[in-house]
């Protein structure tokens, strides 16, 4: 009942849309944009009925793309929209139920392969266009925010510039600092579970430390190491060890008493035991701590370079850029940014469940 | 307290030996060029003392601690204790605007599966934004359309510490046993009665964890937004002009502020969390 109102609601407020003025010329002066929307219309009621499931799911889908497409044939004619033009907010708000009521079939579908990306990627794409929408039809200054369209533009013709500052940022500092951050943490995390009282003295250290606001130290770090990339990876190299001391830590308290009584009475030596049971245990907590560390990593490279770089890197394009005021090639920036922060974290991901394919959480 | 204070003297003569180290170069260059002949002791003397030393010596940012905090009064533009006011009262705020955000996106996660299913992978994908990277042009972007002032930073700060709260109150608002949940389906308790009376109590845990955490990334999001060249007061502006200026004793002393107030921050948290568990009744 409930899910019929929705859709009642939304059939009102879209159809409320094609009343309302929608800039010069109204509905009437796009033929394209007026047949999307009440083929959209259609669709959405006709799902209103009770035919069989898979009908109601391949109308419901239907009606969220004409709807989609009917704003933006609008918006591409002539203005004045904002809120001049009610009409399209109107529908878009109507659309939106509709979306939600695509989403939840979306989610429904099985979890494995491709089915598990349909629902997140269909609202990543809805929130991409609401977004291109809504700062066309308002038209916002594009120094505030630009479209997802100019930011693609960007991506797809300045690669030129792009390459180099990812190169510098990524490739050299991030990659070089994560691993000598990483693999310090962990050695020292080995030694101080070796000698206890390394490990009581630590512990509570670095869980201060955790309190603190290491990215304050690139300053002092662009000083000591110059301004290329040294430094940026000097920061990494701080900001990744705590993280994976902590977790390393508690990963080799992970194996239980009686899994270590059992090696105790194999005779097993203290390497052996460490390395055929207290390393695998501890690899869930390894890896968290990668995991946690890759996002950390990028940030706190490019942030470093606030303080000083040379004419190149993820950084110091985002504050030349701002400053010039190109604002479409910053946000390109911070979307190569973010895809190169996920596919890091993806790629240890990939990596953990090749390594751990034995924990609990991965037998489900 | 005693591998703890012994890491900590460790740490303290480490950090002495390297100061003589790294600031030996500077201290010989002078020597040489006032053609003076120095002792080891002179040397060592000097480079505990220099005005711009490469790494202060610990009792000069500890001096300097002082003399800006207890020697200047608050009204004053030098005094640590005015800068260290600006930032947490926009850590706080921006704490406060993560958390409530945080909990109504855990419980719209927790409550519609539509939710779950599409929104959850992108508030993970969400922290992969270098938000403090661009935190300087929030500041301005915002700036330009007349938020100034404690909101752009709150804004950030919230952009952090909103994630680790839909996580854990995520997780919190789950880990009620399947079998209480049935109990209060078998009471033919509404969503609302489970959540108050089942959910909401099992998350609390959970809640302080994400809490303390958040608070001190909230501090992070503060700190960071107060770096671009407008800002002039608060910690980061501190840490800021003593880059451009070459003052390292302001930036060390600044950092250590912050790390003190990053501590006194979680450990408030952590009173709180206390004076929740003995009110809730559950065991110390």
């Amino acid at each position: 009942m409930n899910r019929r109102w929705l859709r009642v609601a939304a059939l009102l407020l879209m159809a409320a849309g094609l009343m309302a003025p929608v800039g010069a010329g109204g509905w009437q002066a796009s033929a394209g944009a007026l047949i999307c929307a009440v083929a959209s219309i259609v669709c959405a009621a006709a799902g209103l009925r009770r035919w069989d499931a898979s009908l109601e799911r391949g109308l419901t889908l239907l009606a969220v793309l004409l709807g989609a497409a009917a704003p933006l044939i609008l918006l591409a004619g002539p203005g004045p929209f904002g809120a001049a033009a009610p009409g399209i907010w109107l529908f878009l708000v109507g659309w939106s139920l509709v979306l939600w009521r695509a989403l939840s079939i979306l989610s429904h579908m099985p979890r494995r392969g491709v089915g598990a990306l349909a629902a997140p990627a269909a609202f990543g794409i809805a929130l991409l266009y609401l977004w291109q929408v809504v700062v066309v039809g308002f038209a916002v200054p594009q120094v505030l925010l630009p479209t997802p369209t100019q930011v693609g533009h960007i991506l797809a013709t300045r690669l030129d510039i792009l390459w180099p500052d990812f190169h510098q940022t990524f490739l050299k500092a991030v990659l070089s600092g994560y691993a000598i951050g990483c693999a310090a943490g962990f050695l020292v995390a080995v030694v101080a579970d070796r000698v206890p009282f390394l490990g009581r003295g630590l512990l509570p250290l670095s869980g201060l430390v955790s309190a603190v606001p290491i990215v304050g130290i690139a300053p002092i770090l662009v000083m000591w190491f110059g301004f290329d990339w040294q430094s940026k990876a000097a920061v990494v190299v701080v900001v990744t060890f705590f993280p994976m001391l902590v977790n390393t830590l508690a990963g080799l308290a992970a194996a239980d008493a009686m899994q270590r009584d059992l090696m105790h009475s194999y005779a097993a030596s203290y390497v052996q035991s460490l390395m055929k049971l207290r390393l695998p245990a501890a690899l869930p907590f390894v890896f968290n701590a990668l995991k946690i560390n890759s996002t950390l990593a990028l940030i706190a490279a490019i942030v470093a370079e606030f303080f000083g770089s040379p004419i190149l890197g993820l950084g110091f394009r985002i504050s030349a850029e701002v400053a010039r005021l190109n604002v479409d090639v910053v946000w390109a920036v911070i979307a190569i940014a973010a895809l190169v922060g996920s596919m890091f974290y993806g790629a240890i991901a990939v990596v953990e469940r090749a390594c751990t394919f034995w924990h609990p959480s991965y037998r489900a | 307290m005693g591998p703890v204070a012994g890491i900590v003297a460790a740490i303290i003569v480490f950090w002495y030996a390297a100061a003589v180290w790294l600031n030996a170069p500077q201290v010989i260059d002078r020597f040489k060029s006032d053609e003076k002949s120095w002792t080891a002791g002179e040397l060592i003397d000097a480079t505990w003392s220099m005005e711009r030393p490469v790494l202060p010596a610990p009792h000069q940012i500890a001096q300097n601690l002082y003399e800006t905090v207890f020697q200047t009064p608050i009204s004053n533009k030098r005094s640590l204790v005015y800068h260290a006011g600006v930032t947490v009262s926009s850590t706080l705020l921006g704490f406060l605007f993560g958390s409530v955000l945080g909990i109504l996106l855990a419980l719209g996660t927790v409550h519609s599966p539509v939710l779950d299913r599409s929104l959850l992978p992108w508030i993970i994908a969400s922290q992969t934004v270098p938000i403090l990277a661009i935190a300087p042009m929030v500041v301005v972007v915002l700036g330009s359309i007349g938020f100034v002032g404690l909101f752009p930073k709150a804004v950030i700060s919230m952009y952090l510490c909103f994630f680790p709260v839909t996580i854990g109150m995520v997780k919190g608002l789950r880990s009620p046993d399947p079998l209480q949940l049935d109990l209060m389906r078998t009471y033919s308790a509404s969503a609302a009665q489970v959540l108050w009376k089942l959910r909401w109590p099992a998350a609390t845990d959970f809640m302080f964890a994400s809490l303390k955490v958040a608070i001190a990334t909230s501090l992070v999001g503060a700190i960071v937004g107060e770096l671009p060249t407008g800002a002039l007061a608060g910690l980061g502006a501190r840490l800021l002009s003593g880059s451009y200026y070459g003052q390292t004793i302001q930036i060390w002393s600044a950092l250590f502020m912050a790390a003190i107030i990053g501590v006194a921050l979680v450990a408030a948290v952590g009173l709180i969390e206390h004076l929740v568990a003995r009110r809730m009744g559950k065991p110390a």
